[in-house]
């Protein structure tokens, strides 16, 4: 079998257990599979960084967040799944920018475990939307990607204005903009639980536009599983 | 829609997916019309599944696909030459349909240096075959001077009002050359090609590109030079030779430079089946520096334990106390590793390198400057690097990764400039190689050939 990213062959049987239990074998070598780093340890209770022994809990980050009226208890939590180190930043230019969409399937496992764990079958999943030039433009919506990759299902309840790339804002000039996000034609959303699902969790500040206005929407609580935290 | 149209003029020369036009609909919808501007579809279906067209990939394994936004189905796409902007199956590339004159220039060439008889030998054949519009090879060794023996045959292309371009594998060798193009070349435009130059794409009467942005170009160039032929990853990329039947119009010359041409080219060269060049001496006319092997027993299992062979150990210490500057290969990053920490023992400023190294450029360059007295490299430093004055040698000669042409082109460091003509190469082995043989007598033929044909001077 070939690697999904470095393309060269390997034995994807790594265990007996695997042969005899038929467990998925993983697409990617065990030396790609090896420069991913996952988050495990110590985490922040509110956006699921990894802190060292002596950082308290939640992180500064987050009781700036906590602590501004407009924001605070917006979103319940957030759990991510990856650090993002330079091998993650690679692959993700790969897969979002280059558009290789089968590299989403490296990422199934892990996903499914964490939403799993962090979350469950009583949250609905709601994709991050992209707007639909970006999304012509792109071909894909990779928040989408991964949500495909749950095995419940997903709802487009959110849709999205054309705005600026906002790798190109600063945090300041990203809170303040208008929320780029509405809601389409859905159910009520009184009293559900919703978790909304995006490639990377950087300042929270566009997983917070979109809870807030499943929020306002009557939403009971909104969290966020991100495949990267930034 | 007339030759002179922006659309046209821009787009002359390239294939590429539609949606990266810079031109509106309506623009492009008139070119289609009045046929200036032919559109096809950017994968074609197989038998076997798809095929790419404009890398050729048609393997099952490269290609995924994804649920299209743009055509709202189920997409394929080329997972090969993703790197160039995704080609799925609902992608349509586009290309202009007629040819446009390339300006001629007289006397373009400005460079006054001499060349060997060698040189001079060669370089007449490359511009014959340019002006009969054929295929060569030119086999020169590791320095012989082959950028200067392509002059007088771009000349007399430029001359026609033909266009020129040289591709080769490797970024570092297309920014090296740029600037001695321009010199050479100094009223003729220029385009360099890489991923990330501005310039990629453009069509002008000389071109440089690595093997990959060849990708762009369709039925453009008159004269088609591949530096390197034998070098990854042309020589095992179909794709890149796929690119370049299609970047060169249908007449065209193509011309192959290498020092270290396949075995099954060597055996085509000598049965008379594929017309050759061969430049035997260097520039300098002092004979190739022949490798001498050692034995050095089993050097993996001494390294786990800490130590190297003793002559190896032995070799190093004694460029070290000459102040002889010195490459030391190894096959793979992990004993590059392990070799390099038990000589930084020896001496600390000692460095190893291997491809993915974030700092290569910086250590090359300090190498180059004198401060580091030995590079423990893996093959990725066989080409390219050129360092007046050293000695080269590689333990575990017999490992898979030194092949012939690898092991030819790493003796190949060795007595590049005329001030020190001669150094030592050494390959220290556990247990002799046919590659190895073969190289040595590479070497030594050459050497025979050039004393033959009278081009060593002694």
């Amino acid at each position: 079998m070939n690697c999904l990213l470095c393309h060269s062959s390997y034995n994807p049987i790594a265990s007996w257990r695997q042969l005899l239990f038929l467990e998925d074998v993983d697409v990617l070598c065990p030396r790609c599979r090896g420069s991913f780093a996952l988050i495990d340890g110590r985490l922040c209770e509110m956006c699921g960084r990894p802190l060292d022994e002596a950082s308290p809990s939640p992180c500064a980050d987050c009781l700036r967040w906590q602590e501004d009226e407009q924001w605070g208890g917006v979103l319940v939590k957030n759990r991510s799944v990856y650090v993002y180190n330079d091998w993650m930043k690679e692959v993700v230019t790969l897969w979002k920018f280059r558009g290789d969409y089968a590299i989403v399937d490296a990422f199934r496992r892990p996903f499914v475990h964490a939403f799993r764990q962090s979350f469950g079958r009583e949250w609905h999943i709601v994709p991050i939307p992209l707007s639909p030039e970006r999304l012509y433009e792109r071909g894909f919506n990779q928040a989408e990607a991964l949500a495909r990759q749950l095995p419940f299902p997903s709802f487009p309840w959110l849709a999205r204005k054309h705005s600026e790339k906002q790798s190109k804002k600063s945090r300041r000039e990203r809170l303040e903009t208008d929320n780029p996000f509405f809601l389409t034609d859905c159910p009520p959303l009184t009293g559900k639980r919703i978790v909304l699902i995006d490639d990377i969790y950087t300042t929270g500040i566009t997983v917070r536009h979109a809870a807030r206005v499943l929020r306002e929407a009557g939403a009971a609580e909104v969290g966020s599983l991100t495949l990267v935290r930034a | 829609m007339s030759v002179s149209s922006p659309l046209i003029a821009s787009l002359y020369g390239q294939r590429i997916p539609r949606e990266q036009l810079p031109f509106s609909h309506a623009d492009i919808e008139t070119a289609l019309r009045v046929g200036s501007l032919h559109e096809q579809s950017g994968l074609i279906k197989t038998p076997r599944g798809w095929r790419c067209v404009r890398c050729g990939n048609d393997e099952r394994s490269w290609f995924a696909s994804f649920p299209c936004a743009r055509c709202g189905t189920n997409c394929c796409y080329c997972r090969k030459c993703l790197m160039m902007g995704r080609i799925s199956s609902c992608t349509r590339l586009v290309h202009v349909t007629m040819s446009l004159p390339s300006e001629r220039y007289a006397v373009p060439l400005a460079w006054n240096g001499t060349l060997s008889a060698a040189q001079e030998e060669a370089a007449m054949e490359v511009k014959q075959a340019v002006l009969n519009r054929r295929e060569l090879l030119v086999w020169a060794v590791c320095g012989a001077g082959k950028t200067e023996i392509l002059f007088p045959a771009i000349a007399a292309a430029l001359e026609e009002g033909w266009r020129v371009c040289l591709a080769t594998p490797r970024i570092d060798v297309v920014r090296e050359l740029a600037p001695r193009f321009r010199q050479a070349f100094p009223r003729v435009p220029l385009a360099v090609w890489y991923g990330g130059s501005e310039e990629r794409g453009q069509i002008a009467p000389l071109v440089l590109s690595t093997t990959h942005q060849l990708l762009r170009a369709y039925r453009v160039f008159d004269v088609m030079i591949i530096d390197e032929v034998d070098a990854f990853p042309y020589s095992v990329e179909p794709m890149l030779e796929y690119a370049v039947s299609q970047a060169r119009k249908e007449q065209s010359s193509l011309i192959y430079l290498t020092a270290t041409p396949s075995r099954a080219w060597q055996l085509d060269v000598q049965c008379g089946k594929r017309q050759a060049a061969v430049i035997p001496a260097r520039y300098h006319g002092h004979p190739l520096p022949v490798p001498s092997f050692e034995w050095c027993g089993n050097w993996r299992k001494r390294l786990e334990r800490g130590r190297l062979p003793e002559n190896v150990l032995a070799w190093v210490l004694r460029r070290l106390e000459q102040r002889k500057q010195a490459f030391l290969f190894v096959p793979h990053i992990d004993e590059l590793e392990a070799v390099t920490r038990l000589l930084q023992r020896v001496d600390a400023r000692i460095v190893g390198v291997h491809a993915e190294a974030p700092a290569r450029a910086e250590y090359v360059q300090a190498f180059r400057d004198g401060s580091v007295p030995l590079l423990v490299t893996t093959t990725i430093l066989e080409r390219g690097v050129t360092v007046p004055n050293i000695d080269v040698a590689v333990l575990g000669a017999e490992d898979r990764i030194f092949t012939e042409s690898a092991l030819v082109q790493i003796a190949g460091r060795v007595g590049r400039s005329a001030a020190f003509p001669d150094g030592d190469v050494r390959f220290f082995h556990h247990g002799k190689t046919t590659e190895m043989v073969r190289a040595h007598r590479h070497i030594v033929r050459m050497n025979e050939t050039a004393q033959k044909r009278g081009l060593l001077h002694r």
